[in-house]
C-alpha cells in the first residue's frame, strides 16, 4: 500500500491523470474507426520532432533563470540557420549539418545578449523572457521582408524578394532523419534477423501473446522515426552529460543557491549567461529537427507559438520553476504530443462529418497549458 | 547576588512578577522579577540571548508569545494584574514600544508617521454612508499634535519632510514621539534607541528620556551601552540566562561591576584548555588594515587585525556590531574594502574564487542559506567546493570529465565518520539533516580544502550540547595536526574562551581590543560595552594593534 503511495508520489497526479486520459484515448481510438499503429505513429513522430524544444528548457530551469520564454530567440537562430543553409542550395546531409552549425552559431550569439538581459532583472526572468520572445519575433517580421536571400525556393514569387511565410524543405533535407532500426543494422545483422525462425515460439506460448509480441518488435524495428527519437536521445544524453560535468554541477548550485555557488567561488552571472546560451542553441537545434521531419521551415509569427507549448510540455512532465530533470523532459514531451495527436483524431473520427480537428487542437494544447502551469509542482527549496 | 530585593513600590508603575517562559524545551525567562515606577528610568541590560527580548516581547502581547504556548508569572500596571493577548491590547493599556528596526513609511512625512492611523478627521456627512473611514484628515490639527509629541521630546525638526529624507536620528525621534502622542502612553520601552545614532544625536535623544521621565513617563531603557545606563538610568536589571541576576540603582553600581555580572559565570569549566600559548614569534598569516564591510546589520567600519600562523583566533561582540562581517567581507561575499594581506600576498577583495584559491575556507553562520545545497547530498556537498576549485572528484575522460561519485562518497565517509556526522548514507539529502549536523557537513565541506586558513562563524549556533564538543574538538584537532590557522566568530563567550588563543572584541564595527583567552571575564563584558580596559590586560601579541576603543 505504502510503495503504491510513493509510485503515485513521485509519478505526480497530474502525470497520472493525463497519463490514463491518453490510454483511454488509445482504447477508444479503434472503436471509432482510427487505426491504433497510425495513432502511435502520430504520437512517436510528434515526440521526436518537439523533444529537442523542450529539452531547451532544462537549462535555464537548472540555473534558476526560470522557464525560457524567450525560446523564440533560438528559433530564430536555427531558421536562419536553415535559410542560408538552403540559399546555398545544400542538399541532404550537408545541408542538415550547415544548417545545424550555423543555427548553433547564431543562436549562441543572441543566447549570450539574452542572458546579459536576464542578468540584469534578476527575479523577473520569465516575464522578461516572454517580451524577448514576442519583441525578437516582431523584429524579425520586419527582417524577414528584407534579408536579401535570393533562392527561388524561399521569397515571394510575385515580387522577388522578401520571404515567403512557409519554405517547404522537400527539395532539401525533408525526413533526413527519419530511418527505422533496421535501416541502421548493418546488412548482415538485419538478414540475420528477417530470417529468424520463431515458430517455436508458438508451441511454448498463447499465440495471441507472441502474435501481440512480434507486431511490437516490428513495430519497433521498422518505425520510421526512431532515427529521429535516437538524435532525440542523443541531445537528452548530452545534456545530462553536461550536469555531470563541473561546469554542469556549478549551473546546477547557481539554480539551487546563488549564496552558495557564490561562497564557493562561482560566478553566479557567467553560469546563468552560460545557460541561456545553451538554452538557445537547443532551441536552434530543436527547430531544425522540427523542420526537417514536418517538411517545412514557418516564418513570421510562428515561432512565438512554439515557446508555449514546450513550456507546457517540461511542466505537465513534473518539472517546476526551480528543478528539472530529463526524466520529466521525456515524460512531459510523451505526454503533451499524445494528447495532441490523439484527442483531434478520435473526436474527430467521433463526430463524424464535422472537421474541427485544429479547432481541437488549440482548445485542447492552451487547455493543457493551463493545467500545467496551475499543476505545477511548487519549488522545493 | 546584590540587589535581589523587590522593590514593592506601592507607587510603582508597572510590575513583573516571577515571569518564565519557556520555547519547547529551552527555558528562556527563570522567575524574572522587577518593577519600574513613575518617572523612573529602568536599564534592562545582558547579553544576547540573556532574555531581554523575550520578556519585552511578553510586557507588549506580541504573538509570538501567545503562540508558543503562552508564559508564566504576572504583570501589573497600576497595581492591576494584567495580561495582553496582542499588542492592541498593550497599546490600549498604554504601553508604548519602540522597536530597534525603525518601523516607518519613508514616503510620508513626519507627521502623517506619527499620526498613522490615529489622525484627527473632519466629520462629514458621507461619514453616516460610508462609515468614519472616509472623513478628510484635518492637516493642520495633525500638525499640531505632531508638533506638541515632537516638543515633549525636547526636539526640533522638520515634521513635513518626508521620512525617507531624514537622517537616522530623525527617524528614531519620530518613533517615540508616535508613542507619545497615544495620550494613554505611561510606559515606554525603548529597545536599543541609540545603536543606530551617532554620538551628538545620542545625546539629544537621552536629554528626550530625561524629559519624558520628568513628566512623570515610566521608561524601560535596553541598551549595551553601559556608559549611556550609567548616565540616565535611575535603576539597572541584569538579565544572564534567563535569570535576573541582578537589580540595583545605578548611583550604587559601576560599569565594571554590571558587565562582570552579564559575563559572570559559576564555574570556570575547561581550564586546561585555555593554554596560554605565546604566538608572538609566529609569522603573521593573515594582516587586515582599515577593513571596511558592508553587510546589513552587521557593519564593520575599520578593523585591523594581526592573525598569527596556527593560533585559534576569536572575533566577540554583541550581536549587530561587525563580528559577522568581517569573515563574510574577507571572503568576498559582501562589499568590502580597505588592505588584507595573506602571507604576505595581497588578497584581491570582493573575489570569493581568489580567497578560497589562496587557501582561505569559510563556514557560513547562514548554513541552509550560504552553505548548503539541501536538495544535494551530503557527498556532493562536502565535495562540491573542492570539485569547483581544485578540480578534485572528476573523473577525467578524453574530451570532458564527470563527477567521480565514488571518490565523494570515500571523502564524505570520512567526514561522516570522524565528524560523527548522523546520516542514511553520504547519499542523503543534506536538507534532511539536523542543524548540528549539517553544520558538521559544512565544516567538512571547508576540511576537504585543507585550507592553510579557516574563517569559521557561530560553529556552535542552534546545535545541541553534544554536537557544541565535537564541532569544537574538530576544530582543535584540525589546527593541532594539520597546522591550519582558525578564526572563530561566535556570540558565546565561553566558547571562544574554550578554543581560541587570543579573542578580539569587536564593537560598533571596529575592534575594542584584543585579549588572550584567559583574560578575566569582566574585561570582555566592558569591551563589549564600549568601556576601555586597562593596558595590561590586553594581550601579548596584540602590539601590532592599538586596542582601540569604540565610541
Amino acid at each position: 500500500m505504502n510503495s503504491i503511495k510513493n509510485m503515485i508520489e513521485t509519478a505526480g497526479w497530474p502525470r497520472i491523470i493525463i497519463g490514463l486520459f491518453l490510454l483511454s484515448l488509445f482504447m477508444v481510438a479503434p472503436l471509432v474507426g482510427v487505426k491504433v499503429s497510425t495513432s502511435i505513429h502520430d504520437t512517436i513522430v510528434r515526440f521526436g520532432r518537439n523533444g529537442v524544444m523542450v529539452l531547451a528548457m532544462v537549462p535555464m530551469i537548472r540555473s534558476g533563470c526560470g522557464l525560457n520564454f524567450g525560446l523564440p530567440l533560438g528559433i530564430i537562430g536555427g531558421i536562419l540557420g536553415i535559410l542560408i543553409s538552403v540559399e546555398m542550395e545544400l542538399v541532404g546531409m550537408s545541408g542538415f549539418l550547415t544548417a545545424l552549425g550555423l543555427g548553433v552559431v547564431f543562436a549562441a550569439f543572441l543566447g549570450w545578449g539574452y542572458g546579459i538581459l536576464l542578468n540584469m532583472v534578476k527575479g523577473d526572468e520569465m516575464m522578461i523572457a516572454t517580451y524577448v520572445g514576442f519583441s525578437s519575433v516582431a523584429f524579425m517580421c520586419m527582417a524577414w521582408l528584407l534579408m536579401p536571400f535570393k533562392s527561388a525556393a524561399m521569397v515571394l514569387s510575385y515580387g522577388g524578394s522578401g520571404l515567403r511565410t512557409t519554405i517547404s524543405m522537400d527539395d532539401f533535407w525533408t525526413d533526413l532523419l527519419s530511418c527505422s532500426l533496421l535501416d541502421m543494422l548493418p546488412d548482415a545483422a538485419a538478414s540475420f534477423f528477417s530470417q529468424l525462425d520463431i515458430s517455436f515460439l508458438y508451441k511454448i506460448l498463447p499465440d495471441g501473446l507472441v502474435a501481440w509480441a512480434v507486431s511490437v518488435v516490428q513495430f519497433i524495428f521498422l518505425e520510421q522515426a526512431m532515427g529521429m527519437i535516437l538524435f532525440f536521445g542523443f541531445m537528452c544524453f548530452l545534456v545530462w552529460l553536461f550536469f555531470r560535468t563541473k561546469v554542469g554541477q556549478a549551473m546546477n548550485a547557481v539554480g539551487q543557491n546563488p549564496d552558495f555557488a557564490r561562497a564557493s567561488g562561482i560566478s553566479v552571472d557567467k553560469m546563468r549567461v552560460l545557460s541561456v546560451v545553451l538554452s538557445t542553441v537547443l532551441g536552434a537545434v530543436g527547430i531544425i529537427v522540427y523542420a526537417q521531419s514536418y517538411g517545412f521551415v514557418q516564418l513570421y509569427l510562428a515561432p512565438l507559438y512554439m515557446a508555449f507549448p514546450a513550456v507546457a510540455a517540461v511542466l505537465l512532465g513534473g518539472a517546476a520553476v526551480g528543478r528539472v530533470a530529463i526524466v520529466h523532459v521525456l515524460v512531459g514531451t510523451f505526454l503533451f504530443q499524445g494528447i495532441l495527436a490523439m484527442t483531434p483524431s478520435v473526436i474527430n473520427s467521433a463526430l463524424k462529418g464535422l472537421d474541427i480537428s485544429e479547432v481541437l487542437r488549440l482548445i485542447i494544447s492552451n487547455g493543457m497549458i493551463i493545467y500545467a502551469l496551475t499543476r505545477r509542482t511548487k519549488e522545493v527549496r | 547576588m546584590t540587589g535581589d530585593d523587590m522593590t514593592d513600590d506601592p507607587g510603582g508603575l508597572f510590575r513583573c512578577e516571577g515571569i518564565s517562559k519557556a520555547f519547547g524545551d529551552t527555558r528562556v525567562l527563570t522567575d524574572v522579577s522587577f518593577s519600574v515606577g513613575r518617572g523612573e528610568v529602568v536599564a534592562l541590560v545582558g547579553e544576547n540571548g540573556a532574555g531581554k527580548s523575550t520578556l519585552m516581547n511578553i510586557c507588549f502581547g506580541m504573538p509570538s508569545i501567545i503562540e508558543t504556548g503562552g508564559y508564566s508569572g504576572q504583570l501589573y500596571l497600576d497595581g492591576q494584574p494584567v495580561r495582553f493577548g496582542s499588542p492592541k491590547e498593550a497599546l490600549e493599556a498604554g504601553i508604548g514600544m519602540v522597536h530597534q528596526e525603525f518601523s516607518l513609511i519613508p514616503g510620508f512625512t513626519g507627521t502623517e508617521n506619527i499620526l498613522l492611523n490615529r489622525e484627527p478627521v473632519n466629520r462629514s456627512l458621507l461619514e453616516s454612508v460610508f462609515g468614519g473611514r472616509i472623513n478628510a484628515l484635518d492637516r493642520p490639527r495633525m500638525e499640531e499634535r505632531a508638533g506638541t509629541a515632537l516638543s515633549k521630546l525636547g526636539v526640533t525638526l522638520d515634521q513635513q519632510t518626508h521620512v525617507s529624507q531624514m537622517p537616522v536620528g530623525n527617524k528614531q525621534f519620530l518613533e517615540i514621539a508616535r508613542e507619545i502622542d497615544r495620550s494613554r502612553t505611561r510606559l515606554l520601552v525603548l529597545d536599543e534607541p541609540t545603536a543606530v545614532l551617532a554620538e551628538s544625536e545620542a545625546s539629544i535623544l537621552l536629554e528626550a528620556i530625561r524629559k519624558l521621565a520628568a513628566d512623570g513617563l515610566g521608561i524601560i531603557f535596553i541598551s549595551h551601552r553601559l556608559r549611556e545606563v550609567m548616565e540616565l538610568c535611575h535603576k539597572v536589571v541584569v538579565l544572564r540566562d534567563g535569570h535576573k541576576v541582578a537589580e540595583m540603582p545605578t548611583r550604587e553600581t559601576s560599569v565594571r561591576q554590571i558587565a562582570a555580572f552579564m559575563v559572570h559565570r559559576d564555574k570556570e569549566e575547561a581550564e586546561e584548555q585555555r593554554v596560554a600559548k605565546d604566538f608572538s614569534a609566529a609569522p603573521t598569516a593573515l594582516s587586515v588594515r582599515h577593513l571596511w564591510v558592508d553587510m546589513p546589520g552587521e557593519r564593520v567600519d575599520d578593523v585591523n587585525l594581526e592573525i598569527r600562523e596556527n593560533e585559534i583566533f576569536g572575533l566577540a561582540g554583541l550581536a549587530g556590531q561587525g563580528k559577522l562581517g568581517i569573515p563574510a567581507g574577507i571572503m568576498g561575499l559582501k562589499p568590502a574594502g580597505g588592505e588584507v594581506d595573506f602571507y604576505g600576498q595581497k588578497l584581491p577583495l570582493n573575489d570569493p574564487r581568489a580567497c578560497l584559491a589562496a587557501g582561505l575556507a569559510f563556514v557560513s553562520e547562514d548554513r541552509r542559506g550560504v552553505g548548503l545545497l539541501l536538495a544535494e547530498s551530503i557527498q556532493m556537498n562536502i565535495g562540491f567546493t573542492a570539485m569547483q576549485l581544485q578540480k578534485q572528484f572528476l573523473k577525467n575522460y578524453f574530451l570532458f570529465a564527470t563527477v567521480d561519485e565514488a571518490a565523494l562518497e570515500k571523502n564524505a565517509l570520512k567526514y561522516i565518520d570522524e565528524l560523527a556526522i548522523k546520516c542514511s548514507g553520504p547519499l542523503q539529502k543534506a536538507g534532511h539533516l539536523s542543524g548540528g549536523n549539517q553544520q558538521k557537513v559544512c565544516l567538512a565541506k571547508a576540511f576537504t580544502l585543507a585550507p592553510r586558513l579557516m574563517f569559521v562563524s557561530e560553529p556552535t549556533r542552534g546545535i545541541d550540547v553534544g554536537a557544541k564538543a565535537l564541532v569544537l574538538n574538530a576544530l582543535r584537532r584540525y589546527n593541532q595536526e594539520l597546522g591550519t590557522t582558525v578564526v572563530v566568530t561566535s556570540s558565546e563567550l565561553e566558547e571562544l574562551r574554550s578554543v581560541c588563543h587570543r579573542i578580539a572584541v569587536i564593537n560598533e564595527g571596529r575592534v575594542a581590543g584584543i585579549l588572550p583567552a584567559s583574560a578575566p571575564l569582566e574585561h570582555f563584558g566592558l569591551l563589549m560595552s564600549g568601556e576601555e580596559v586597562e593596558p595590561e590586560a590586553s594581550a601579548p601579541c596584540g602590539e601590532a594593534v592599538p586596542a582601540e576603543v569604540g565610541a
